[in-house]
């Protein structure tokens, strides 16, 4: 069985990207925005995880030994994306009950205080 | 002796700081008493230094008391010091000794005003100027001492502001003598290009070397000076201050506008006498300018009707006799009539500040008479003045002014001689005319005033009778006609010897005889003696006739008692097209331009704010779509670029 090509990895990373966009830009309801915001954090994960295996073995020095091992560089990032998310889903999800507690709606229209 | 002469400015100083700072807390009296001691003080000073100066060789009489240096700039080394030589003593005493009567006096005059500490501090100020004005020993402590008194004398002028006519009158005092320091400033700035310095004994020194006699740079010097003599001393065409400044308290017109600041003109040119006595043809301006404003002030006090405007103007006449001194190069004679000048004029004005007091601030001659029952000591020192001031023997003026006129004669030209003798008769005539409406006659007094009218109180008078005595006596110190009776001219020579010398060196001295001299003073006496007759009959034998004048010769009368309209003049040359460009220039330049620059600049920032601000749409997708289309933006500038 032939290796999927990195260039399909990326493909449909940008493509994920791309969907994640939109739905930021289109959608309505808050916590849709919130899955297009997810749904674009987890493009760039793909794209960094296919990119590591890209870059193929390298000579590592481990405990003594020396061996050849895949590329780490690119899986940590994924790990502290993953971190990140899950930060920012803890905070944004406050904002958004704090907000529909005050406007009982999530609407993110209805948001336009700093209107001038 | 130093320390002496340096109290002769800071003990004035010292009543300022007093009085200024702790006059309201002190009361009344207090105040009057320290602005009072702190004169007395300076005229005991004075009086010290005197002595020593007296019992001094003539060659010696110049003691130079250095003080510090004050703007060492490189090339240019200013110091502050003290001169004592006759002619600033002589200054000096007349200024604190008259400044001490006046003082005194003004503790009864402005007893009732609420200002009273705020009067003595400025009183005293204005002594302490003068005094640096007339002991200075450099031409710009001269200057410093110029300023500060016209400052003295805008700030006294004006001291009832509220009043609009007075804060007006002050305005104009300093403006005008400003227009004159004009020329003084330039005066001085040529001095320094020519002598390197200030100090009058560099340039005085020097002055026969680095100048040649009737030259440019020394006629332009004098001329440029004499400018800022007229300012200062009121004379044609810078004396419209002056009539203008009788609003401001009696006392201050005595002492500022009579005896002494606008005599400093008289002391400057007599200070310069050397380089005056080089430039024939400034001393012809300055014999001229002070000829011609004898008369012509003396024809306007004719007929003027407020008691302290004829003394204005005769004021204004009698330094045009200085002048005239001066300009014929007798200067020792220009200082004397100064002198004498100082005790009857400021002795007139006092006694006017009495009769005004009296009758509640009542300045019209047409509403006084028969006051010299009710005033008696008033009334005989007015006399004295009066008499002082016509040129009548014994008394001081006669002294000094048939001096002016021998020395204008026998110095000058015929021409001077009759246009002062003139001017002497104007003088005695006006002066009588006071006499006779304002003491004599029926009383054409307010009717409500009439029951109070009394002397004024002993602190008032006493200065008064102080001064009667000095008009008296004052003049004996050079009494004219008896040979060596010219002490004062003895004790002047030091300073005017110089002077003296190139002026003789000119002219051949002519010898006249004692006889033509005796004729020339009666000739002046009559004059004198018509003028007070023919008051006697215009104003108390035939009442009407003076009226009657007025009726037949009516343009006539109407532009002497406008003054020749010489203020209107003014106004629509100068003040009126001044007015016109300082209007232009702020709507013009400060309203469009630069605060239209800055409004600009302001109105700019407003628009781009009103246009910006559109952007706040408060809706979050709006700027997600621009944080995205940012994004696109730098793709697209980082894949082709």
């Amino acid at each position: 069985m032939a290796a999927i090509p990195t260039s399909h990895y990326i493909m449909l990373s940008a493509a994920l990207f791309a969907v994640g966009v939109l739905g930021v830009l289109i959608r309505r309801n808050a916590i849709v925005i919130f899955l297009a915001i997810e749904l674009m954090l987890n493009a760039v994960n793909l794209a960094f995880v296919a990119m590591a295996r890209h870059m193929g073995p390298v000579a590592t020095k481990m405990g003594g030994a020396t061996g050849l091992v895949d590329a780490m560089q690119g899986q940590v990032f994924v790990i502290f994306v993953l971190a990140v998310a899950g930060a920012e889903v803890a905070v944004g999800l406050a904002i958004i009950v704090a907000l529909f507690r005050h406007k009982r709606t999530l609407d993110v229209d209805e948001v336009n205080l700093m209107k001038w | 002796m130093e320390r002496v002469a340096w109290l002769i400015i800071l003990a004035p100083l010292a009543g300022v700081l007093l009085n200024g700072l702790l006059g309201r807390r002190l009361g009344k009296r207090l105040v009057g008493v320290i602005a009072c001691s702190a004169i007395f003080v300076a005229f005991i000073a004075a009086a010290l230094c005197f002595r020593h100066l007296v019992q001094l060789d003539a060659d010696e009489r110049a003691l130079h008391v250095p003080g510090f240096v004050w703007l060492p700039v490189g090339a240019l080394q200013v110091s502050f010091g003290i001169l004592l030589d006759p002619l600033s003593v002589v200054m000096a005493l007349v200024v604190t000794g008259v400044g001490l009567l006046i003082h005194i006096y003004s503790i009864g005059y402005m007893a009732h005003d609420e200002n009273y500490s705020r009067y003595f501090t400025w009183l005293n100020l204005f002594t302490a100027s003068m005094l640096l004005l007339v002991l200075a020993d450099s031409f710009l402590v001269l200057f410093v001492g110029w300023e500060l008194v016209a400052l003295c004398s805008y700030l006294l002028i004006g001291f009832w502001f509220e009043r609009k006519s007075a804060a007006a009158a002050g305005n104009k005092a300093f403006m005008v003598n400003r227009v004159g320091d004009v020329g003084f400033l330039v005066g001085l700035l040529l001095i320094f290009a020519t002598f390197g310095t200030f100090d009058y004994s560099g340039v005085f020194a020097s002055a026969g070397a680095k100048l040649q006699v009737g030259g440019p740079i020394v006629t332009a010097i004098t001329l440029l000076l004499f400018i800022g003599a007229t300012g200062k001393s009121a004379q044609i065409p810078l004396y419209v201050w002056l009539p203008d400044a009788m609003e401001g308290p009696t006392p201050v017109s005595a002492l500022i506008h009579a005896a002494t600041m606008v005599t400093a003109g008289v002391y400057m040119v007599a200070r310069c006498s050397i380089l005056y006595a080089m430039a024939p043809v400034s001393m012809t301006v300055v014999a001229y300018v002070g000829a011609a404003t004898a008369l012509f002030a003396a024809s306007i006090g004719l007929v003027q009707n407020d008691i302290k405007r004829v003394l204005a103007y005769s004021t204004i006449s009698q330094i045009g006799y200085m002048f005239l001194a001066c300009g014929v190069g007798a200067f020792a004679v220009g200082i004397f009539h100064l002198m004498t000048h100082a005790f009857f004029k400021a002795l007139l004005f006092l006694c006017a500040g009495s009769v005004i007091h009296s009758l509640h601030d009542e300045m019209d001659i047409r509403r006084m008479g028969g006051l010299r029952s009710r005033m008696p000591v008033t009334y005989g020192t007015f006399v004295i003045g009066s008499l002082a001031i016509s040129g009548i023997i014994p008394l001081a003026g006669f002294c000094s002014k048939d001096q002016i006129l021998w020395h204008a004669l026998a110095d000058g030209n015929a021409a001077y001689w009759a246009v002062a003798a003139l001017a002497a008769g104007m003088t005695a005539f006006y002066m009588f005319r006071l006499v006779f409406k304002t003491f004599w006659g029926e009383s054409r007094v307010d009717r409500d005033l009439e029951p109070h009218v009394h002397e004024s109180p002993s602190v008032m008078t006493l200065p008064l009778v102080g001064l009667a005595i000095l008009s008296v006596i004052g003049g004996w110190v050079s009494f004219p006609l008896v040979a060596r009776g010219d002490f004062f001219g003895h004790f002047l020579d030091p300073t005017f010897a110089p002077a003296l010398a190139i002026i003789q060196g000119e002219v051949a001295a002519e010898h006249v005889g004692l006889a033509k001299e005796l004729v020339m003073s009666l000739i002046a006496l009559g004059i004198a003696a018509s003028g007070i007759v023919l008051a006697y009959l215009a104003y108390v034998r035939e009442p009407g006739v003076a009226a009657g004048f007025a009726r037949g010769l009516p343009r006539l009368y109407r532009l002497v008692l406008d003054k020749y309209r010489v203020d209107e003049t003014y106004a629509r040359l100068f003040v009126q097209p001044g007015h016109a460009a300082a209007q232009g220039l702020w709507r013009g330049l400060d309203v469009s331009i630069i605060d239209g620059a800055v409004n600009g600049v302001a109105w700019i920032v407003g628009r781009m704010a009103d246009g910006l601000r559109l952007l706040h749409t408060g809706y979050v997708r709006s700027y997600a779509l621009a944080m995205a289309m940012g994004v696109v933006a730098i793709l697209l500038y980082m894949l082709y670029s």
